[in-house]
């Protein structure tokens, strides 16, 4: 049976990652590869890597980690932030990451989606969509961290991320994200009737009864959450044990 | 020397990583003579089934391939890889495949989520040097839309539900198939390339 996904996320700037401000001011970095193989012998399922640098020269070193990465574990991960063209997407696939998530680019150039689904394969494409509430039953997709939106409806670029060639989608609820109080079962319930691609729920984990919720039949085939990993609030093995108690089937033979 | 076959795009170096870990030497090459003098090839596979023959017949490997293998050289593909392998495949209209073994390829229904992605089960069908020390129902990594659908029975070694039953590893001789990423599959997969490894003589 196939099994659920536990995906913790690394937002990685300047070649560390980045896991937020929990207290004023003080930035708690650490090192990728450490926190990449540490997940992966907790049995974390996939793992995504955000850059959330911009220059060049940064993106050089954040693709010198992806390789590291990859050197050092064994399971899939994902790389999303920058992505903006194909030779992107052949740059970060050749370093030895498994798929790419697209977001804001696809947006202003669905097209994206259709050429690199064609020249890579639907199933390393990841469309991220970043979605909010505008009015009852309807959310938007917004841009530029949520702070543009584009007043497309979530729904439909969800459909016409699938019928361009996305292989899985990602729904980001800017509604409930860093809220800790659960994700956005509504939202990601509507969206993941409407295609036949996998979803991975993001935003809004706090307790391992959300990921119990989420993760229900019909909801979500895998749950993307950073912080309550990053600070030790969730234990992964903790988590899917709890998870299997409830009749998700989670892998656990690591 | 293990050469792996390399016919473009996609993510082949957790494959070699993985290699190096078993300390398998292995070398990425699309040089016919490199193909002759290795003791084992892996096909590896990701993207459109007619890209990837295509890609084959242009750097003129399709007679190597199947000359050697037939010749009793250890093969394993992986993923698109494995399907390969077939006659045909109905991806993007029939292809033809190398045809190293009986049955054709095609798109999993929509019954189920396509591309059937993430960690599912091996059910075993049979003993082999391949599946050595690893367990009935151990988690491995698939991510594909097509699958081995018409086969011989006796050339399974493990399969996996979804929706159907998805033919998991295969095994003819000195050919192998493993419709998921061992690379990817964590322990399990490690010992699986290490089985294939220990094939190699």
């Amino acid at each position: 049976m196939l099994a659920k996904r536990i995906i913790p996320c690394l937002d990685v700037d300047k070649g560390r990652v980045v896991k937020g401000k929990k207290f004023k001011d003080i930035k708690d970095v650490a090192d990728p590869v450490e926190i990449a193989k540490r997940y992966n012998d907790e049995g974390a399922d996939e793992l995504v890597f955000y850059d959330i640098t911009a220059s060049n020269e940064e993106r050089n070193i954040f693709l010198e980690i992806v390789e590291k990465v990859a050197a050092e574990i064994a399971i899939p991960f994902t790389v999303g932030g920058g992505i903006r063209t194909l030779e992107d997407i052949h740059q970060v696939l050749r370093a030895g990451a498994d798929k790419v998530s697209i977001n804001s680019s696809a947006v202003k150039d669905p097209q994206l989606i259709k050429r690199a689904a064609k020249k890579f394969g639907s199933q390393c494409i990841v469309l991220s969509l970043d979605a909010k509430k505008v009015e009852f039953d309807k959310w938007s997709i917004f841009i530029h961290g949520g702070r543009k939106n584009t007043y497309r409806d979530a729904l439909e670029w969800a459909i016409a991320g699938e019928t361009l060639g996305a292989g899985e989608l990602v729904v980001n609820s800017i509604d409930v994200d860093g809220e800790k109080n659960g994700y956005n079962v509504e939202l990601t319930k509507k969206i993941a009737e409407a295609v036949n691609i996998p979803v991975v729920a993001s935003g809004g984990a706090g307790t391992i009864n959300h990921f119990q919720t989420i993760l229900e039949p019909g909801v979500a085939d895998a749950a993307l959450a950073a912080s309550v990993f990053h600070y030790g609030e969730i234990y992964i093995p903790d988590l899917k044990n709890a998870l299997s108690k409830h009749n998700i089937p989670v892998r656990r033979n690591t | 020397m293990i050469t792996i076959i390399d016919y473009g795009a996609g993510n082949i170096k957790s494959l070699q990583f993985a290699l190096e870990k078993l300390e398998l030497e292995s070398i990425l090459t699309t040089d016919p003579d490199e193909i002759k003098k290795a003791r084992a090839i892996i096909l590896p596979g990701v993207g459109a089934f007619e890209d990837a023959m295509l890609a084959l017949k242009n750097a003129n490997l399709v007679h190597v391939i199947q000359e050697e293998v037939t010749n009793g050289k250890p093969l394993l593909g992986i993923c698109l890889g494995m399907q390969l392998l077939y006659e045909t495949s109905s991806e993007g209209g029939i292809s033809k495949g190398l045809g190293l073994i009986e049955g054709k390829i095609e798109r999993i229904t929509d019954t189920v989520k396509v591309p059937h992605m993430g960690w599912n089960t091996l059910s075993m069908k049979q003993n082999s040097t391949i599946v050595k020390h690893v367990e009935q129902n151990a988690y491995v990594y698939f991510v594909h839309s097509y699958y081995a659908s018409e086969m011989n029975a006796s050339e399974l070694v493990c399969s996996t539900a979804y929706g159907i039953e998805v033919p998991a590893i295969i095994q003819k001789d000195n050919i192998i198939g493993m419709q998921f990423h061992p690379e990817k599959s964590g322990k399990v997969g490690i010992q699986l390339l290490k089985n294939f490894g220990g094939m190699v003589s």
